[in-house]
């Protein structure tokens, strides 16, 4: 490489060539299209907010609110949207606990505690509050 | 500014994706899938207002509309600039997403407060 005393400098940058990629390069690869599936699963997790928010207005605004809600969520159209939206949550729920020893690395006395350990706590939980909140849900 | 409000959105971002993970599957199966087909008898109006009226029930429910909807704004923000390669549109496309997230928050503190 050139030292300092030799450097010299040209006045335009040159232009880098970038390859130019399309807006459809997530579907060129498995991998990519899994990438962006799984980001667009934060999609389905504001539409069930949105759905959470507008039962709890119905609930306060009175039994017949309620009812009306409770219809609408009976269209078939909205069943296979909730259908959509909660296998896209499944998968949200999968890889997020897969990932989730990668994120942290828990120690144990000095020694790293595995990876499927981890992963399978975060499952192990699932599980419990998954029951837990069936059994107050439907009661 | 950036550098002191970015571990803030991730964190927002990690916790609402952690409580969408562990808490969402099981609300959204019973509320949009097992109840509206009819696979369960959902609870009558009363228990369900009576259980919405707790205090503890409130604060659950706001947890679980409010950072939720900031895990979205923040991945959603990512996917719009790599997805569909909108990196120029930054500043716009995060005060929709953010602010979005913002709004579905105030409104949710607003409906629980206003239920009786």
């Amino acid at each position: 490489m050139n030292g300092p005393s030799q450097a010299s400098y040209s006045r335009y940058h040159p232009k880098w060539y970038r390859r130019p990629v399309s807006v459809w390069w997530w579907l060129e690869s498995w991998r990519f299209t899994k990438f962006v599936l799984r980001e667009l699963t934060s999609v389905a997790v504001g539409f069930f907010a949105l759905e959470l928010l507008l039962e709890i207005r119905a609930l306060g605004r009175g039994p017949e609110a309620y009812a009306r809600f409770l219809a609408r969520l009976g269209n078939p159209l909205l069943i296979v949207l909730n259908l959509l939206a909660f296998v896209f949550v499944l998968f949200h729920s999968i890889t997020w606990f897969n990932l989730a020893p990668k994120a942290m690395q828990v120690r144990l006395r000095g020694r790293r505690v595995p990876d499927s350990a981890i992963a399978g706590a975060n499952y192990a939980a699932w599980v419990v509050i998954t029951a837990a909140l069936a059994w107050m849900l439907l009661r | 500014m950036t550098r002191t409000k970015t571990p803030l959105l991730w964190f927002l971002f990690s916790v609402g994706g952690t409580l969408a993970a562990l808490f969402i599957p099981v609300h959204l199966f019973l509320m949009g899938l097992a109840f509206p087909a009819g696979w369960l008898q959902a609870p009558p109006y009363e228990s369900r207002l009576a259980l919405v009226k707790h205090p503890l029930a409130r604060l659950y429910l706001f947890v679980l509309i409010s950072f939720p909807l900031f895990h979205w704004a923040h991945r959603f923000r990512y996917t719009l600039y790599d997805g569909l390669k909108l990196k120029h549109l930054t500043e716009l496309i995060a005060v929709i997403c953010y602010g979005s997230a913002l709004a579905g928050s105030a409104a949710a503190v607003y409906t629980l407060w206003m239920i009786r």
